[in-house]
């Protein structure tokens, strides 16, 4: 990713001479990327929410080393919640193919399910939490718990964000709202979904192998 | 679909004007606005920064004299005075300030691209603050915990503010990262998607370059400072055990198991080195203008200064174990981050030499801003050169716990910096008001500024080679001083107190000009950035009128041969200009 952006870079300052001046014209007038600005606020946001769980799951693996470290035995019941996850990606990509394609008016079970699914997903942490207390795993008892817990809170909370905008987006469907934006928030949130199943499954590999 | 560009919408062009007080100037969505919102905001706090380090420097010069300043109030100074001023207000005032005046009106935009958003932005940074400051009036007072705050002591009795202003700390640094992340998209969103027509990066003023790649590179560290934020207070309050050791403490033991201290510098630091360029690279990019401005010649080396701040940018992710040798580290690692520490002295001495090869055969103008934009070269090059001396691992292990730090980070970070923030003001005043200011108040404040930190931080060099301490409130058993240290310590001091003091002429010129000043020329510098072309100054909501213009060349069109003025403004279109001759190439 940073090599492309460094190879954009360079090709907007090779072989340009800056001190000339130049007519404008639609050939010289290029946008940096075609794309709408909210595409590209939600790219740089990604790269941040990247480097904000990259820096956890480095913290996770230096603390690892340590020896006061027991493996945590991971809930049965987070595979039910990755399933429950992929299908929500699913039915976001579902929607979203609906959306763009123009057929906004059978838009409307695809966005439910992909919310249903999602908090089922949310909830489904939830009891995994409980599960653990119940076995006495708390937060407190050992590194690897605590780490456990920061990461799927961490992760469920950017789920919530996105849940915000879901919302958002469902209130305006309902309503019968401009299609043209429906459709482009739906496409933000399907990237989004996209985005945090992949963090999600980094997440669970690891503290699986771990 | 073919791209139009966000100001060429109709809908921008829609932008309503405010209607009432409340929204034209606090609940204000106006890029303008909200600037002067961030930067006033961000002076106010470090005003009681400034007065906390008078307050140090009470204590440091005259020991044994105030009997209101304790161990524990010391502390508390140290840790506030450099929390405020690295964060609230020089990352604040760079990025909320002049990132949020200076990019819409630099790139030809009406506004940021999401100003719903930036609004949020400042607000939530307001509540950062209120935070901050709530924070020293709660029992036991703000952290005293140095502005690392590193664990174990951070969070454990015995250090000031352990019940709660570490708390109220980490939790208004969480609540600013969340609204410099909301600022951070508008800016790197506005720069790549908003410029107007003809405004190719590379015509973009290294004002721009500077603000964006700080941003960039703020929205890629703040996580860091997030995730050890998180982790600390954790920590704190649930007894987890990132990184608190097995430790008993005062004879209690607070149930930690075995955490790990080092875990938290690698986060802090990998948060903290690009700060310190988060801070930099705007100034870099700000004096770069500021010099070839009141030079009246092109900036030496254009694309060079970009790539140059880029590099830094790119090289500020590798070197943040250069703050942790004292901690110990394996000697390869020290060696791998020595090297890097000292290749990134390459694009910065690159960027020197083309400020100091602009000024070279220019028309220099003296003015205020000028005046402190040259400064800033003395005092970069100066903490540069002792930074240098840090980077070496065998060097700094000796003085790492000396004045020597103080003085270098202070002359690189602390003094550089803030030259070019009031270099910046003055220089942008007269837009921003549409009044002037006194230059002959604003030359005493710089000269008196000038030679007043060059007095405070010159000889604490030598103390750091003599060996004084840091970070002690009182030297206690310190035989192998001369007495001439502490002579020299409250010499210091006295300096210090005096540039304090000195920068009531400047608030003084800013009420003097914004109730009397003159009228100011709309370019009063002969400028040729964007920003100096609006057709009102100050400029109005959506900045352009009716009409959005057009960029036909780069920014730095001064003194070009064969054209009667000594500038030509961006907007001048090329036929106007001989086009393609040999002016302004990099010899």
């Amino acid at each position: 990713m940073l090599a492309t952006l460094l190879g954009w870079l360079l090709k907007q300052s090779f072989n340009t001479q800056p001190w000339v001046a130049e007519a404008v014209d639609e050939a010289s007038y290029q946008a940096p990327f075609n794309a709408r600005p909210k595409l590209v606020a939600l790219t740089t946001f990604l790269a941040v929410a990247t480097s904000f769980f990259a820096l956890i799951l480095s913290a996770y693996s230096l603390r690892m080393e340590l020896g006061d470290w027991i493996p945590l035995t991971e809930p049965q019941l987070l595979w039910v919640n990755t399933g429950v996850l992929v299908l929500a990606s699913v039915a976001f990509q579902w929607t979203r193919n609906l959306a763009v394609s123009g057929r906004t008016s059978q838009i409307k079970p695809g966005l439910f399910l992909a919310g249903v699914l999602t908090v089922a997903f949310l909830v489904g942490q939830l009891i995994a939490w409980q599960q653990l207390n119940a076995s006495g795993q708390y937060m407190t008892s050992n590194p690897s718990n605590a780490f456990f817990f920061l990461l799927t809170g961490i992760h469920a909370l950017h789920i919530l964000g996105g849940m915000y905008v879901w919302a958002r987006a469902t209130i305006k469907t309902l309503n019968g709202g401009d299609a043209v934006e429906v459709s482009h928030s739906i496409e933000l949130c399907t990237i989004y979904w996209h985005f945090l199943l992949l963090v999600w499954l980094v997440l669970f590999g690891l503290m699986l192998s771990t | 679909m073919g791209y139009v560009a966000i100001a060429d919408r109709d809908h921008e062009i829609e932008h309503h004007d405010p209607q009432t007080f409340i929204t034209k100037y606090v609940w204000s969505q106006d890029h303008k606005v909200i600037a002067i919102q961030y930067a006033g905001t961000a002076i106010f706090v470090g005003v009681i920064a400034l007065i906390l380090s008078a307050m140090m420097r009470l204590q440091l010069g005259f020991p044994d004299t105030f009997s209101f300043i304790n161990p524990e109030n010391y502390y508390q100074f140290i840790t506030m005075h450099g929390m405020i001023m690295v964060i609230y207000l020089l990352t604040a005032l760079f990025l909320g300030g002049f990132g949020n005046y200076l990019i819409p009106l630099m790139c030809g935009s009406r506004d940021m691209v999401f100003p719903y958003l930036n609004m949020l932005s400042y607000w939530v940074y307001l509540l950062s603050v209120i935070i901050l400051l709530i924070s020293f009036f709660v029992p036991g007072g703000s952290t005293g915990a140095g502005w690392t705050l590193y664990p174990p002591q951070a969070i454990l009795p015995g250090t000031p503010g352990v019940e709660w202003g570490i708390l109220l700390m980490l939790g208004s640094l969480a609540v600013f990262i969340v609204a410099f992340t909301m600022g951070g998209l508008n800016y790197v969103t506005t720069v790549l998607q908003a410029r107007c027509r003809g405004m190719t990066l590379m015509r973009m003023p290294l004002s721009v370059w500077g603000i964006f790649i700080a941003t960039i590179l703020g929205l890629l560290a703040f996580p860091a400072l997030l995730v050890s934020a998180i982790m600390m207070l954790l920590d704190k309050t649930i007894a987890t055990s990132f990184f608190m050791p097995a430790i008993s403490s005062m004879g209690v033991d607070p149930g930690h198991t075995g955490g790990s201290p080092i875990l938290f510098q690698h986060l802090f630091w990998f948060f903290g080195h690009p700060e310190v360029y988060i801070v930099a690279l705007p100034a870099f990019g700000i004096v770069s203008d500021l010099l070839s401005t009141h030079a009246r010649k092109n900036i030496f080396g254009y694309r060079m200064m970009v790539w140059a701040i880029i590099a830094i940018g790119g090289l500020s992710f590798i070197v943040w174990a250069h703050h942790m040798y004292v901690s110990g580290m394996n000697p390869y690692f020290g060696f791998f981050f020595a090297t890097t520490t000292l290749i990134i002295a390459v694009p910065t001495a690159i960027k020197v030499y083309n400020w100091v090869l602009t000024l070279w055969e220019g028309n220099i103008h003296l003015r205020v801003p000028m005046l402190f934009a040259i400064a800033f070269i003395f005092t970069f090059i100066h903490g540069g050169l002792t930074g240098l001396f840090l980077g070496n691992v065998t060097i700094d292990l000796p003085l790492s716990d000396t004045y020597f730090v103080v003085a270098h980070f202070h002359m690189v970070m602390g003094v550089s910096p803030v030259l070019v923030v009031f270099g910046a003001i003055y220089h942008w005043w007269p837009k921003i008001t549409g009044r002037m200011y006194n230059e002959t108040l604003g030359k005493w404040h710089f000269w008196m500024t000038f030679l007043g930190t060059y007095s405070i931080y010159l000889p604490m060099h030598y103390l750091g080679f003599a060996g004084v301490p840091r970070r002690y409130f009182a030297m206690g058993n310190t035989d192998f001083l001369p007495e001439s240290a502490q002579t020299l310590n409250a010499s210091i001091t006295l300096s210090a107190l005096f540039v304090a003091a000195t920068q009531i002429l400047f608030f003084v010129n800013v009420f003097w000009s914004l109730r009397k000043g003159p009228k100011a020329d709309p370019n009063p510098w002969d400028a040729t950035t964007l920003e100096w072309q609006t057709p009102d100054t100050p400029p109005k909501h959506g900045n352009w009128g009716h009409d959005l213009p057009e960029c036909h060349r780069w920014a730095y069109d001064y003194s070009v041969p064969g054209y009667e003025d000594d500038f030509i403004p961006q907007n001048v279109p090329a036929d106007v200009a001989p086009v393609g001759r040999d002016h302004g190439v990099e010899h």
